[in-house]
């Protein structure tokens, strides 16, 4: 007799989603914030971005052939790798740069933790902080947007930084992304939408953007003036790398924490390193540091923020 | 005398203090930077593991039990003064570049180690032999990595430039490129010991 009933373990109820629909539905709202940067920065955008993503690409592929592992260059999680760390540099950087950048990031940053699932830190981030660190001369020098041949101009929160008196940039251009910066962070409009779709397809919560950008905005509103509650908060939400980090890298679901209680700590852990950073640090911008500095924390957060088992005390 | 060249050989490949044994990190990350320091400390280190081993190995049987840690202290501390006057001496430039870590050497727990767990056992031949072998060792791991953090980090070996126009990676000169390097070569050193077994 044929047996019609499959026994199985537990769970018994299968919702269609998998790892890699939902990263490549990440890397769909991941667009229009590329084409935004292409629209302002001109092609080399476009190159930074595509160059990023075929050494990600390869670096998995080549690192996977080598340990004997299954081979999961399909899964999108290298292509959103290569993406967001293209969208952390600027647009005119020489084109090794992004090439050594991903390869750095898939290889130390992921793979050698376990692969995807396993990494302790955001590899995009991983990444860009190794290209900080190693070649801060094309990291730092930003084109003015809307001008294709590259008149090298600081980003707003550089010119901030170094007590230099603001060229006047109204809250709307920057929100549209129209000043120097890095290739994804400047348009916030777009960011937004990439987020919006997120949300409503129900893949990230809005517990740790919202926490870490308002924990950032109080926190420059009072100390970021020259006198106290004088910040120019909303200034520092659309400038710098904050929106795209809250919204796509803050949430990255390896690194962070599971439980609500848990994120909400990390994304006030998150702004309140940023807005540190930013005020009184060594950088003018300090979001990638940030985020790296509570994913390390994370697990302890999970540690102590662990539900209780039902029927215990 | 066989005895005597297994003793030495350990200390290089099959006990070797830094990517084995895991001893002495703290001086290894912090001088690796450059190929000379790296040779200049591994020198420095190999003289100081020499005598004391003698040392701690001719009075072995004097040595109080209770008290060994301090007298072996002593003994260390010695030459490590010895090594740090004439390093002043007769290369000045060195000695800067070094800084606070020769003076360090008396906590170095390959030093302290190799006496602990060596020369206060075995006879004076053996005990000269460990102690040359596991400085040895030290030394070649401080020139593989110097050499890999001064290639990346400056361009440069041994203050010779190699390829032009190559762009030096900034992080390889700080303490994290230090971490990298030991870290990822620790591993390599593992996936080929672990395929050998």
């Amino acid at each position: 007799m044929k047996n019609e009933f499959l026994v199985s373990g537990s769970p018994h109820i299968h919702k269609k989603e998998s790892i890699s629909r939902i990263m490549w539905a990440v890397v769909i709202s991941l667009i229009p914030t590329g084409v935004a940067g292409v629209i302002i920065f001109g092609l080399d955008a476009l190159w930074v971005t595509l160059v990023s993503i075929v050494a990600a690409l390869l670096t998995e592929f080549t690192f996977q052939v080598l340990t004997k592992k299954k081979i999961t260059i399909f899964d999108g999680s290298a292509v959103i790798t290569g993406i967001l760390l293209a969208f952390n540099l600027p647009s005119n950087v020489p084109l090794w740069l992004p090439a050594i950048g991903a390869i750095f990031s898939i290889a130390i940053g992921k793979q050698v933790f376990g692969g995807i699932g396993q990494n302790i830190f955001n590899p995009a981030l991983v990444g860009r902080v190794f290209l900080m660190a190693s070649w801060p001369k094309y990291m730092t020098t930003f084109v003015k947007p809307f001008n294709y041949d590259a008149v090298t101009s600081a980003t707003p929160l550089a010119a901030l930084r170094e007590g230099k008196v603001l060229e006047h940039i109204s809250y709307l251009d920057l929100f549209l992304g129209k000043r120097g910066g890095c290739i994804g962070e400047v348009c916030i409009l777009a960011l937004l939408i990439g987020a919006a779709f997120l949300f409503v397809r129900g893949y990230i919560s809005w517990h740790i953007p919202v926490t870490y950008i308002f924990t950032t905005a109080v926190f420059v509103y009072i100390f970021g003036g020259n006198k106290l509650f004088n910040g120019d908060w909303l200034f520092h939400i659309l400038n710098g790398g904050l929106v795209l980090g809250a919204f796509f890298m803050a949430t990255d679901y390896v690194a962070t924490p599971l439980t609500v209680k848990g994120q909400l700590i990390f994304g006030l852990g998150c702004g309140l390193l940023t807005a540190v950073i930013r005020i009184w640090g060594g950088y003018p911008e300090g979001v990638s540091y940030a985020i790296l500095m509570m994913n390390g924390a994370t697990p302890f957060i999970d540690r102590y923020t662990k539900s209780r088992i039902y029927g215990t005390k | 005398m066989k005895n005597a060249i297994g003793e030495f050989t350990k200390g290089i490949i099959k006990e070797n203090p830094t990517f084995v044994l895991v001893l002495g990190l703290c001086p290894t990350l912090a001088v690796s930077v450059s190929v000379a320091n790296g040779i200049g400390m591994g020198i420095a280190a190999t003289f100081v593991l020499l005598g004391s081993s003698l040392i701690v190995s001719l009075i072995r049987d004097f040595i109080p039990d209770k008290v060994r840690i301090p007298c072996y202290i002593v003994i260390i501390a010695t030459f490590v003064t010895i090594a740090e006057l004439c390093m002043k001496a007769y290369s000045p430039l060195l000695d800067r570049a070094l800084g606070i870590y020769v003076p360090l050497i008396v906590v170095n727990c390959i030093v302290l180690g190799r006496a602990e767990a060596f020369a206060c056992k075995n006879n004076l031949a053996n005990s000269f032999f460990d102690g040359l072998g596991m400085g040895v060792g030290f030394t070649l791991a401080l020139i593989l990595i110097s050499a890999i953090r001064e290639f990346l980090g400056a361009g440069q070996i041994l203050g010779h430039t190699l390829i032009k126009g190559f762009e030096p990676v900034f992080v390889f000169s700080m303490p994290s490129g230090a971490l990298l390097v030991i870290g990822l070569l620790l591993g390599f050193f593992n996936i080929i010991k672990n395929k050998k077994s």
